[in-house]
């Protein structure tokens, strides 16, 4: 098993269409590191220059926001999904 | 025609070119429409906008759609009203109710979900859907079925009976989701992005947000071309608060009225006020929270306009204001007792806050101030029915005199 990692639309371009990508288990950055490595750019769009989450990224995991866990370091286990949801959809547990 | 030039994003400035398209590629931030302004003041004026339709469609031309094929069932232009009782009760000489509890469906809704619905046609779309703290899904069936569209609307299933009825009755699919409304709004940007419908408050938010200026238009024309001193405007996301000053500010900068020195002032209800805590804390982000309030029209804990709504506290030197919850029926009944006006809990929100602001000597007695009462009481009369204050009788004159004792001497 895995981690699932939904894909919305804005990012779909970089990850040739693909909605659902699997990766290891992990910290959430460790995470983001292997989509990154999959999809040259992404975490561009999902981090700022200092690594932080952008303002207008949601992340979360099981449907719990990473903001209320510990964000990019919240461990994500084998068999979680992950969604990326833009901020201007709002959204938490 | 319309003087509409693209999509820019809020936050990093990326352009785009007019499509059902609210997020940015590049950052996630926002989208929002821009227009070619020089254009605007050389062709519009305000005997042109005088000339209009009694309606939100005489400001067209600083909306995303031109007024020939709108869905329009009569929103707006609602009345700017001076209130005297009121005032003088708190001690204000200039104090105006821009009352858009009027409305078709009563709620300041059908301003935003009149322009987007026109939109949705145009793009192509038979499907109009919304994600609803209450109001906005009663407007969103209403003009769904004006323009012939199917409706499907998503909503928290705790919402006021009367909400839920004043929607029904248009026929949408009414879909009552298992949780509180943000999670109701990931869920409808999650299917947004799956299904080919007009989120009205999703992917079609740039258009849907445009809507809202037209209360910052009314208000200024209503004042005689004049942007008042002070705004009290409720905020659920905030958008409409910042929606009101840009309307200000663009009227402004076609040269419609002079430059406006508007103090913003945004209303919460004290069991979900991220805004007021991220403005009073000095926060540039919003930290979401779990929404429990009475106010459930202003219960979005993780507000999306929520970092735009603290740049406009902060541009216009205003403020921001949490009531607590027992004050909000409170509001209710004073505007009602004062004003003859019945308006809904984000209303009783914005008169506690009012009452608060005039007390703390924040807002100066002779300034022209404009509460915005943006939905009407009759949906939300559950938090006010309890206060039935019945004088029971029989029929006969001599039971009448028995029965009303001292309670009617005059």
């Amino acid at each position: 098993m895995a981690v699932i990692v939904r894909i919305p639309t804005p990012l779909r371009r970089l990850s040739n269409g693909e909605e659902k990508v699997e990766v290891p288990e992990g910290s959430l950055e460790s995470i983001i590191d292997s989509l990154e490595q999959s999809f040259s750019g992404i975490k561009g769009r999902l981090c700022d220059d200092r690594g932080e989450l952008r303002t207008f990224v949601n992340i979360y995991i099981d449907g719990e926001d990473v903001r209320f866990l510990e964000g990019i370091n919240t461990q994500v286990k084998s068999g979680a999904e992950i969604s990326i949801v833009p901020a201007v959809a709002g959204g938490k547990n | 025609m319309t003087y509409v030039k693209s999509l820019v994003c809020r936050g990093c400035f990326e352009e785009y070119p007019i499509e059902p398209l609210n997020v940015c590629e590049m950052c996630f931030g926002p989208l929002e429409i821009t227009y070619d302004y020089e254009s605007i003041s050389k062709n519009i004026s305000r005997e042109s906008i005088s000339a209009g339709p009694f309606s939100v469609w005489r400001y067209d031309a600083f909306l995303p759609v031109s007024r020939e094929n709108a869905v329009d069932i009569g929103t707006g232009f609602t009345p700017l009203t001076k209130a005297e009782n009121l005032g003088s009760r708190l001690g204000l000489n200039n104090l105006y109710i821009k009352n858009d509890s009027v409305n078709p469906t009563f709620s300041f809704k059908d301003r935003p979900v009149t322009v987007t619905a026109t939109k949705a046609l145009e793009f192509g779309f038979d499907v109009l859907a919304c994600v609803s703290t209450g109001n906005l899904m009663g407007s969103v069936a209403a003009h769904g079925a004006k323009a012939g569209m199917k409706t499907i609307v998503f909503f928290p299933e705790n919402l006021e009976q009367s909400k839920q009825v004043s929607a029904s009755i248009y026929g949408p699919i009414m879909v009552a989701v298992d949780g509180n409304y943000d999670q109701v709004n990931r869920l409808g940007s999650e299917l947004a992005d799956n299904r080919n419908w007009a989120f009205v408050n999703i992917n079609m938010r740039p258009f849907y947000a445009e809507g809202s200026k037209t209360l910052g238009y009314e208000v200024a024309e209503q004042l005689g071309w004049k942007s008042p001193d002070n705004c009290i405007v409720p905020a659920a996301s905030g958008e409409l608060f910042t929606k009101i000053w840009k309307g200000l500010k663009e009227f402004s900068d076609v040269g419609l009225i002079e430059e406006p020195h508007t103090r913003m002032f945004l209303a919460q209800a004290a069991g979900c006020s991220p805004i007021v805590s991220a403005s009073k804390s000095g926060d540039k982000v919003v930290n979401p929270v779990v929404p429990e309030t009475l106010a459930k029209s202003l219960a979005i804990g993780n507000p999306a306009s929520g970092p735009f709504a603290l740049e406009t506290i902060l541009e216009t030197d205003g403020g921001a204001v949490a009531t607590p919850e027992e004050e909000i029926v409170t509001g209710i009944e004073l505007l009602a007792e004062t004003e003859g006006i019945f308006t809904e809990t984000a209303g009783g929100v914005v008169v506690s806050s009012l009452k608060k602001l005039a007390e703390s000597g924040e807002i100066d007695p002779d300034d022209v101030t404009v509460i915005f009462i943006t939905g009407n009481g009759l949906k939300t009369q559950e938090v006010v029915t309890g206060g039935v204050n019945l004088v029971k009788t029989g029929p006969s004159f001599s039971e009448f005199e028995n029965s009303i004792g001292s309670k009617a001497n005059f």
